[in-house]
């Protein structure tokens, strides 16, 4: 009996797991639908919305950009390297571009917005849902999915795109530093190979993956806010799973993705 | 008049309403008493439709509320939060003008500022409070713009919940009279919920008592000394001993 306790209950709370994970990913699908179901229907909240573009946006710049060019240059050095063992050290440039954008660009960039942006918006209408303002706007006729979602999930969506077309660049660069001061590659000929060899599709998809994760980033923020529990306890696990969940879809997303636009 | 007949919700095995009958006469000013945690605040969340009962009737002139219009029936309703849940990233007269500048009868935007400082100046809020944001103001400060925001729209119902809970004996005074005042000249019905026997004597028309999940008493204000309901009279002396447990 005691023997058999523990693995059947080391099993049971798997399966708990599992199943409480699937139910979770069911309760999100449901939300998003109602979130793309209020983008369409006024009223819109313009100043919300201008608001949630700087906080996505523009104030993730900076780590997109640090991220990017650290990344980059890790990558050149590693394509260089290896490269060498079969005498294929020439291919940095386009191994870096190809890796940068098609790959690394858009889950870098996916993964620090889950960071910066999904714990934020998270902690903030958790605390909004656990001092009652949530409440407090519906009573005051205003549909928090309206006014706080809708805004931020738009802004997400829009700018997320953008952030990885500049951390595409900005890596390309990292890489571009790294070969041209250190690895004795010719400037003119770094940027010639690069621009040949990366494709229209290349940049396309990694501007739908940054449109695909931005959207889940920010819906998973709202989500796991509005459903947060009571207390400073209830803002803290709302965080932490809502950058978990983002960080892990995030993931899966870009390997569906990538299946679907270059994996035949 | 709000009626509501046998209310009932639970939280998973907290069963915290238990089949509450109560009616709130047009235009008088209700309170409800009851220790913390005994379910006034979602009882009052309930009639707003930001708790879904898990059973019974709730009806306002008549018309059950789950059947309204939910934005005409929220526009008749002002509601003071617990604790103030005022919008932190918003200027105090934002927050005061939030439902003014929004929805169907939308003002514009000087308008809703002019009747937002003139709603804080009834409250009592200088005008220069008016462009602060709500972090920078004092608890008692605080209350009073949620006060000015609940009445902004000049509600016909107004809800305040806990009005005078955090705040010194001397502001507690100053909100109670706020709040009998403003009833009286808007003529609106009032429900208030509250653990502070000042705050029940100095605002109600009618008392009802909330205990383990029902209304276990209610009657006029001028009646509540005489009753002979034990639960009602420890309540009301603040007895350690008595049928109500202390330990819950
Ligand atoms: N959203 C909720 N989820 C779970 N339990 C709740 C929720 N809201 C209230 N409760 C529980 O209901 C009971 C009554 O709460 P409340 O109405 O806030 O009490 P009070 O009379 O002090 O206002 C408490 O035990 C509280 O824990
Ligand atoms: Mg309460």
């Amino acid at each position: 009996m005691s023997l058999l306790a523990l693995p059947t209950s080391a099993l049971a709370s798997l399966g708990r797991a599992t199943f409480n994970a699937l139910a979770s990913i069911g309760r999100i699908a449901i939300y998003a639908a109602l979130t793309l179901s209020h983008i369409v229907r006024p009223p819109f909240y313009r100043r919300e919305f201008l608001t949630a573009l700087m906080q996505v946006g523009w104030l993730s710049l900076p780590v997109v950009g640090l991220t990017a060019i650290f990344t980059g240059g890790a990558l050149a050095l590693q394509i260089y390297a290896g490269g060498q063992r079969f005498s294929a050290e020439a291919v940095v440039p386009q191994i870096v571009a190809i890796g940068m954008v098609r790959e690394l660009g858009p889950v870098l960039v996916g993964l620090m917005i889950a960071a910066r942006v999904t714990s934020s918006i998270a902690a903030e209408i958790a605390t909004m849902k656990v001092t009652e303002q949530i409440d407090a706007l519906t009573t005051l006729s205003t549909n928090p999915m309206k006014y706080l979602t809708v805004p931020r999930v738009l802004a997400g969506f829009l700018t997320v795109p953008l952030l990885v077309g500049v951390g595409d660049i900005i890596g390309i660069m990292g890489g571009f530093l790294v070969s041209t001061e250190q690895l004795g590659f010719n400037r003119a000929s770094y940027i010639k190979n690069t621009l040949d060899f990366l494709q229209t599709p290349d940049v396309v998809s990694s501007l739908i993956k940054g449109a695909v994760f931005g959207f889940i980033a920010t819906l998973i923020g709202c989500y796991y806010g509005m459903n947060s529990g009571r207390g400073a306890q209830g803002v803290g696990g709302a965080t932490k799973n809502a950058v978990a969940t983002a960080s892990i879809l995030i993931l899966a997303a870009n390997f569906v993705l990538t299946s679907v636009m270059f994996g035949s | 008049m709000i009626e509501l007949s046998r209310v009932a919700k639970s939280f998973g095995k907290n069963h915290v309403l238990r089949g509450v009958n109560l009616t709130i006469p047009r235009g008088q000013s209700m309170v409800v008493i009851g220790g913390s945690g005994t379910g006034k605040s979602v009882l009052l969340k309930s009639i707003l439709g930001l708790v879904t009962p898990d059973s019974g009737r709730i009806t306002l002139e008549g018309a059950d509320v789950r059947e309204a219009n939910r934005d005409a029936f929220l526009a008749r309703f002002g509601m003071l939060f617990q604790g103030g849940a005022l919008f932190d990233s918003l200027k105090v007269w934002e927050n005061v003008a939030f439902r003014l500048m929004r929805g169907a009868t939308k003002l514009p935007k000087d308008e809703a500022r002019a009747i937002a400082i003139e709603k804080l100046r009834r409250v009592g809020l200088k005008p220069e409070t008016v462009d602060m944001f709500p972090g920078e103001l004092s608890g008692g400060m605080q209350k009073r713009v949620g006060l000015a925001r609940a009445i902004a729209a000049e509600p016909e119902i107004i809800f305040f919940d806990e009005p005078t809970t955090g705040l010194d004996p001397i502001m507690s005074g100053v909100i109670n009279a706020l709040i009998r005042e403003i009833v009286t000249e808007m003529g609106a019905t009032a429900m208030t919920i509250t653990h502070d026997m000042s705050s029940v004597r100095a605002i109600a028309d009618r008392v009802a008592m909330l205990h383990d999940g029902l209304i276990r008493w209610t009657g006029l204000v001028s009646d509540m000394d005489q009753a002979d309901d034990p639960y009602l009279q420890q309540f009301i002396h603040g007895r350690a001993d008595g049928p109500i447990e202390s330990v819950r």
